[in-house]
């Protein structure tokens, strides 16, 4: 009985092999709400740029996608377990995580924004100008460290452990300008009257990329092959500008 | 210096002169802000101890709140409530007020001198309370006013009682002003965050810190130790 039985998964698995040379199922994992990435519409439908992305991916590989939904710390555990295939879900390549999962190339970065009153009018890039300012930065993030090694002895630099604190002190005149990744400085500070991008977005990190297991490294291949096809055939670009005034290209 | 020490100094990448300068000046401001709310909580709690021990309730009844409201919230809310608080009120960046609070330094320094005025006043109100009755009525027989009596016989007797939970209360405060680090005054704990985000070695940057914690703690026990003594020898055995 035993040995039929191991006959017979060995059998369906080498069926199943079979068929997914052929037509490949695949399932991807989000963290879901992260608006504007993934997060569910009016309808309950799962949609985001990252959703649209997959879905354009998906078809570019010619593969039978299914969305999963999974939570943030149960993201790496369900992909090593096979729960799901890959992961596009804001997951930024950091070496920590590169020694548990295999990255696609980065598929988009969030830049770090500048943003102060209305009434500042300092140019962010210009050191004279910016002497004796006192920046606002998230503690530890990409941003902190930007500041602190391009303007550690021009600046007075203040570290927050949240975008919401770092907010209320801009507010409150005690920052002069805020330099913190664009999606959260949108949300948290333009969205009040009074408030403004003070420079250019600076692009800093690794930025995001699609895990997947270590063993699966044709699947990789053909990930960064289809990403690149959507990157230059403009693809990629009409996802984008749906949910984004600003460059998240990477 | 052991050898495996020096090897380790020059092996390590986190505790450069630089950082370690780093500590050094979160150990001067940590020392700085504990020093000064504790002094002048400790003034702030004299009088209001006293206060609270009278008799009438329209006297004693507000500082009553006071220690309550003070003792029934976290510091952490306090200074919340301090410094981003006051910078919502509508028009502060314009008057002198803003002066002040504009920086993290003295919102902190408020919110650690009412919070400690508001313990060590009912620490010392305890060991009003606790005075042996004879004591003030010996007072009274010898003719004493009320004043006389709470400078010679009173205050001083307290003082003995209250000093070893008061010694409690500067360690308690000593680490609860950990929490200045969240309004951005970079003491011990905030030197500590800053290093171990810029490392991502949790345990040295936050053991170090916490080295620094004990060494403070042990100053503050010791001098403690020498004032219990000098204050309640008559309480000691005679033979020893």
């Amino acid at each position: 009985m035993k040995k039929l039985f191991a006959a017979a998964s060995i059998a369906l698995t080498m069926a199943a092999g079979g068929a997914q040379a052929q037509d490949q199922n695949l399932r991807i994992a989000f963290d879901v709400p992260y608006a504007p990435f993934e997060y569910k519409d009016d309808n309950g439908e799962l949609t985001g740029f990252e959703v649209e992305l997959a879905d354009a991916m998906c078809e570019e590989m010619e593969a039978n996608c299914e969305f999963v939904i999974q939570a943030w710390d149960g993201m790496i555990p369900g992909l090593l377990a096979r729960k799901f295939d890959l992961i596009m879900s804001s997951m930024s390549i950091t070496p920590e995580r590169a020694e548990r999962v295999l990255f696609s190339e980065p598929y988009y970065i969030t830049p770090g924004g500048w943003f102060a009153h209305d009434s500042f009018d300092t140019d962010v890039t210009d050191m004279d100008a910016m002497e004796g300012k006192t920046v606002g930065v998230q503690r530890g993030t990409t941003m902190d460290t930007f500041v602190t090694e391009n303007m550690g002895g021009v600046v007075t630099i203040k570290r927050y452990t949240t975008a919401e604190d770092m907010a209320l002190d801009l507010e409150g005149e005690r920052l002069d300008v805020v330099f913190v990744d664009y999606p959260v400085g949108e949300q948290t500070i333009l969205n009040k009257d009074g408030f403004k991008e003070a420079g250019e977005p600076v692009k800093l990190g690794q930025g995001v990329g699609v895990a997947m297991r270590k063993r699966d490294a044709d699947l990789a291949e053909e990930v960064n092959e289809a990403l690149a096809t959507l990157k230059e055939d403009g693809t990629y670009d009409a996802i984008m500008q749906k949910y984004f005034s600003y460059d998240i290209k990477m | 210096m052991p050898d495996f020490i020096a090897q380790w100094l020059n092996q390590n990448d986190i505790f450069t002169a630089m950082t370690l300068m780093e500590y050094w000046d979160g150990l001067v401001t940590t020392v700085h802000l504990v020093f000064l709310s504790l002094v002048i909580g400790l003034l702030v709690a004299v009088p209001l101890a006293i206060l609270r021990t009278v008799r009438n309730p329209f006297v004693s009844g507000p500082v009553w709140l006071y220690t309550y409201l003070f003792r029934g919230t976290p510091l952490l809310i306090q200074l919340y409530i301090i410094y981003y608080g006051v910078a919502q009120i509508p028009g502060i960046q314009d008057t002198f007020w803003w002066d002040i609070f504009k920086e993290p330094l003295y919102p902190a320094l408020l919110a650690f001198t009412l919070n400690t005025a508001a313990y060590t006043t009912e620490i010392i109100r305890g060991a009003i309370a606790a005075t042996p009755y004879g004591e003030i009525e010996a007072a009274k027989a010898y003719g004493m006013n009320w004043f006389l009596r709470l400078r010679r016989i009173v205050l001083p007797s307290a003082a003995r009682r209250a000093v070893q939970a008061y010694s409690n209360e500067v360690i308690f405060m000593l680490h609860a002003s950990a929490i200045a680090s969240v309004v951005t005054i970079v003491d011990l704990t905030g030197a500590a965050r800053n290093i171990y985000s810029r490392f991502y070695a949790p345990f040295d940057a936050f053991i170090f810190v916490a080295l620094c914690y004990m060494a403070l703690t042990f100053m503050l026990v010791f001098a403690f130790r020498k004032l219990e003594n000098h204050l309640l020898r008559h309480q000691k055995p005679v033979s020893s």
